[in-house]
């Protein structure tokens, strides 16, 4: 409501016959809301920063500046294109260097700042500018308000609403929910449905064709464009500086800092000082990453939860056992640079059991549960899930058809609630749900897992306790059918211990099949109905807890030969 | 098809070129490989030891000489901004943003004192020049390249026969295992940062003896010297040299095939070809 009156005020400025003056640094303020905000939604979420921005924006400008100025479309027609063009681009380029595995956010911000370069390179000796610029002061403007600069200002008011909106849905939807899971921990995410591909790529589509559209305007706004201004390194510059000053973790943030930042610069060129305005903005840009690397919103304002709804924990039957396979692993291997981890592995899960996966320290029991939930690409062999071969499927998509894992050493994603932490498998699981039943689905593992009293804490305010029930909870509320525990019990205390064992016995009646990787002998014993023994990355036994650890080679791989 | 002897020519001016790629690199792969600093300030930098010992020049000193003033105070700046960075504890990526504010900032001051205007020294080595063959070799270029291999070389023999070395390996690769292993881990980053800002000094000199400088001229050294940086691999001290070169090579033959204004695009294409051919390399 507070947004639609604002929205109504602000768009009656230009009726009120002020001069014009006010109209146009308004205009200034909105483009830079644009700017920042659009930058925000690729670069802030999901945390990989851009330095191309002036890229996104400039081909944004040229394709009105052509469209418009050169082959005399429409002025409004030109936008829907200044958005696609640099859209395109941007989804082509991310669709190559996204795909490089490695790429860590700092290479992605140097790519991107080379792509500013080879771009207007581009622009400045092709027909599309060829040096001069463009002059596109013939071009007609709209008349949507009394004046020239009323109707930029409008126009830009428009564009600047709708993208915050944007900002706001997709900060509080399952997309950007995926978002911040990327930013924190981008192979976790992917391990827990997140299909980061996609998501970094509609990300960048989105944040380039908006920057796109402000350009479409500021082009036919300043009625004169070159190369050199419009893909000024300072584009780039400020958009980060307003996201960062204002808070990048919020969707509010970029504006705030967009319209405070604005508000100096103009105080700064129009006074006598441009030089040493420059040189506070970057002294500026300094304090608030040392002292505010948070931001002001991000200091002072968070994600709010939802309203808390309670569900009961669902009594599914268990599931009955049978010796039906739900997981054949057929002859799997894979090496490290030379260390084979795995060979020829064989393994079998039946569904409804508990299947203990025993065997020393370096023996490969994690990194099969690595290649089955797709963490590291296979060498060579099968996985078969219900019948559906894994290898080669990205690790999203594995977890979509119902696998979930612990990991040993919990990955909580730091910046996220608990409460968010264990909301996000359910929004991208079997089923998919939005952010507000999977949040009524997290509170449900949380009260199973006793953790209901910290869910609105991050992770780092838990113990290493609660961080392994919080492995737990969120892989539970995926409600997978096959449950991977990577050592949930190493560091617990036997009561602690206890507990864990009396949950995982509740987990197995709620109907999922679980593969348990453990040291604690006593638990394997209690737990599980059969067990699968590795040593140096290869079987050497398999069948019930007691007759296993009976086996002579068993021993000998613990113990050594001598008490064989 | 230009003559043997054009792009005999390109390709000499591609090594020199190279070479001073290689030269801004060094200082940014070690920070960038070994600190986990990525460096933007060290641009700003380089630009500021140009335009210093185009000042002193003028005032009658040799270049050469002129790096024993510049070289050290550099060494104090660059400690100066490690000490900075280790006391907020700044991460990888943040580095890069608060450099970019000193990197500003230094433009900025530069644009002050000397103006925007192109200005450009005049030192006795820039009127020597030799006609080996068909190809013209000036003095300033080929300086630069002694500079840069004897450099480049010298790091990397420090780096693997010292114990200095050793122990800045060991730094790099874990700090907190290598401290516990008695190596002063602190002090070494506080040498190893001022060293890269003293490169910055040598590289700012060769480029006030070939180049003329502008402020506005310190923004278009950012892509091609990160391309070069990142195809050496990082924090790898002949790496810059030898990517420097092959971009340098490439830009020149490209320039004298089809047009100079092609050139930006070789180191681009060159990174992106990387990248896809080689990810495991990044």
């Amino acid at each position: 409501m507070r947004f639609v009156a604002a929205a109504i005020v602000l768009g009656a400025v230009p009726f009120l016959g002020l001069p014009a003056f006010y109209e146009s640094f308004l205009y200034l303020v909105f483009h830079w809301v644009v700017l920042a905000t659009s930058w925000n939604i690729l670069s802030g979420y999901s945390g990989y920063f851009s330095f191309g921005h002036a890229a996104f924006f400039g081909i944004g400008v040229y394709t009105t500046a052509v469209l418009a100025g050169k082959l005399d479309w429409p002025f409004l027609w030109t936008l829907p294109f200044a958005a696609a063009v640099p859209a395109l681009v941007g989804v082509a380029l991310g669709a190559i260097i996204f795909r490089v595995r490695a790429l860590r956010g700092e290479l992605f911000a140097l790519l991107t700042l080379a792509v500013t370069f080879v771009v207007s390179t581009l622009v400045l000796n092709t027909p599309v500018d060829g040096g001069p610029g463009v002059m596109l002061s013939a071009v007609s403007i709209p008349k949507l308000a009394p004046t020239v600069s009323g109707t930029f200002y409008l126009l830009s008011l428009v564009l600047a609403l709708a993208t915050v909106a944007i900002a706001y849905a997709v900060y509080h939807s399952r997309f950007g929910t995926g978002l911040f899971a990327i930013h924190d921990d981008e192979a976790v995410a992917e391990v827990m449905g997140v299909p980061t591909y996609r998501f970094k790529l509609a990300a960048f589509a989105l944040s380039c064709a908006l920057a796109g559209v402000a350009g479409g305007i500021y082009g036919v706004f300043v009625s004169y464009v070159t190369v050199g201004e419009t893909f000024s390194g300072f584009v780039a510059l400020y958009v980060i500086l307003m996201a960062a000053l204002g808070g990048t973790r919020h969707w509010l943030g970029p504006a705030l800092g967009a319209a405070a930042l604005t508000t100096l610069l103009y105080v700064f060129t129009t006074s006598d000082y441009a030089v040493a305005g420059r040189a506070a903005m970057g002294l500026i840009f300094i304090l608030v990453i040392l002292f505010l690397p948070q931001g002001l919103l991000g200091r002072f304002a968070h994600r709010k939860a939802l309203p808390r709804r309670n569900a009961p924990i669902p009594s599914a039957a268990p599931a009955a056992k049978n010796m039906e396979s739900i997981l054949v692993v057929r002859d799997l291997s894979k090496a490290f640079k030379g260390v084979q981890a795995l060979s020829h592995v064989e393994l079998e899960v039946r569904r409804g059991e508990i299947l203990g996966l025993v065997g020393p320290n370096g023996s490969g029991k994690s990194t099969l549960i690595n290649l089955v939930s797709g963490h590291y690409p296979v060498d060579g062999g099968s996985i078969r899930f219900e019948g559906r071969e894994l290898v080669g499927e990205a690790p999203h998509r594995i977890a979509r058809a119902g696998i979930a894992r612990t990991y040993q050493i919990p990955r909580p994603f730091p910046h996220l609630t608990v409460l968010e932490n264990v909301a996000l498998p359910p929004m991208f699981g079997q089923v998919v749900m939005d952010r507000a039943a999977a949040e009524a689905e997290a509170w449900r593992w949380l009260e199973f897992t006793g953790l209901a009293g910290k869910a609105l804490l991050q992770p780092q305010h838990l113990n290493l306790h609660q961080r392994k029930f919080l492995e737990l909870a969120r892989a539970l509320a995926s409600r997978p059918k096959l449950l991977f525990l990577d050592e949930v019990l190493s560091g617990l205390t036997p009561s602690e211990m206890n507990e864990a064992i009396r949950l995982i016995r509740a987990i197995r009646d709620q109907g999922a099949t679980i593969v348990f990787v453990e040291h604690v002998m006593r638990a394997v014993m209690e737990l599980t109905d059969r067990v699968v023994v590795l040593t140096y990355g290869k079987n050497i036994a398999a069948g019930a807890p007691g007759d296993v650890m009976r086996d002579p080679q068993v021993i000998t791989a613990y113990l050594g030969a001598a008490h064989a | 098809m230009p003559s043997y002897a054009l792009l005999g020519q390109s390709a000499l001016s591609g090594v020199f070129i190279g070479a001073l790629y290689g030269l801004l690199g060094l200082g940014l792969t070690l920070s960038w490989g070994m600190l986990r600093q990525i460096n933007l300030a060290h641009f700003a930098l380089v630009f500021l030891g140009a335009y210093l010992t185009y000042q002193l020049g003028a005032a009658g000193m040799d270049p050469l000489v002129t790096l024993a003033l510049i070289a050290p105070a550099f060494f104090l700046f660059g400690a100066a901004l490690h000490l900075l960075l280790a006391r907020f504890k700044v991460n990888a990526l943040n580095t890069l943003l608060v450099t970019f504010g000193f990197m500003v900032m230094l433009e900025s001051l530069i644009q002050w004192i000397w103006s925007a205007d192109f200005r450009r020294l005049e030192s006795h080595y820039g009127d020597v020049k030799w006609k080996v063959g068909e190809l013209f070799v000036p003095l300033p270029e080929l300086l630069t390249l002694a500079l840069a291999c004897g450099l480049a070389l010298a790091v990397w023999a420090a780096l693997r026969f010292t114990d200095l070395g050793k122990a800045m390996r060991a730094t790099a690769e874990d700090a907190p295992i290598a401290a516990a292993f008695g190596v002063n881990e602190k002090l070494l980053s506080l040498l190893l940062s001022g060293l890269c800002a003293a490169f910055a000094a040598v590289a700012g000199m060769c480029l006030a003896l070939s180049h003329t400088l502008a402020p506005s001229q310190i923004y278009a050294w950012i892509g091609v010297v990160f391309a070069v940086v990142m195809i050496g691999g990082l924090g790898n001290p002949l790496g810059p040299l030898v990517a420097g070169v092959v971009i340098g090579v490439s830009e020149g033959l490209t320039m004298a095939v089809t047009a100079p204004v092609w050139a930006p695009l070789v180191s681009f294409s060159l990174l992106i070809a990387a990248l896809l051919l080689r990810p495991e390399k990044f």
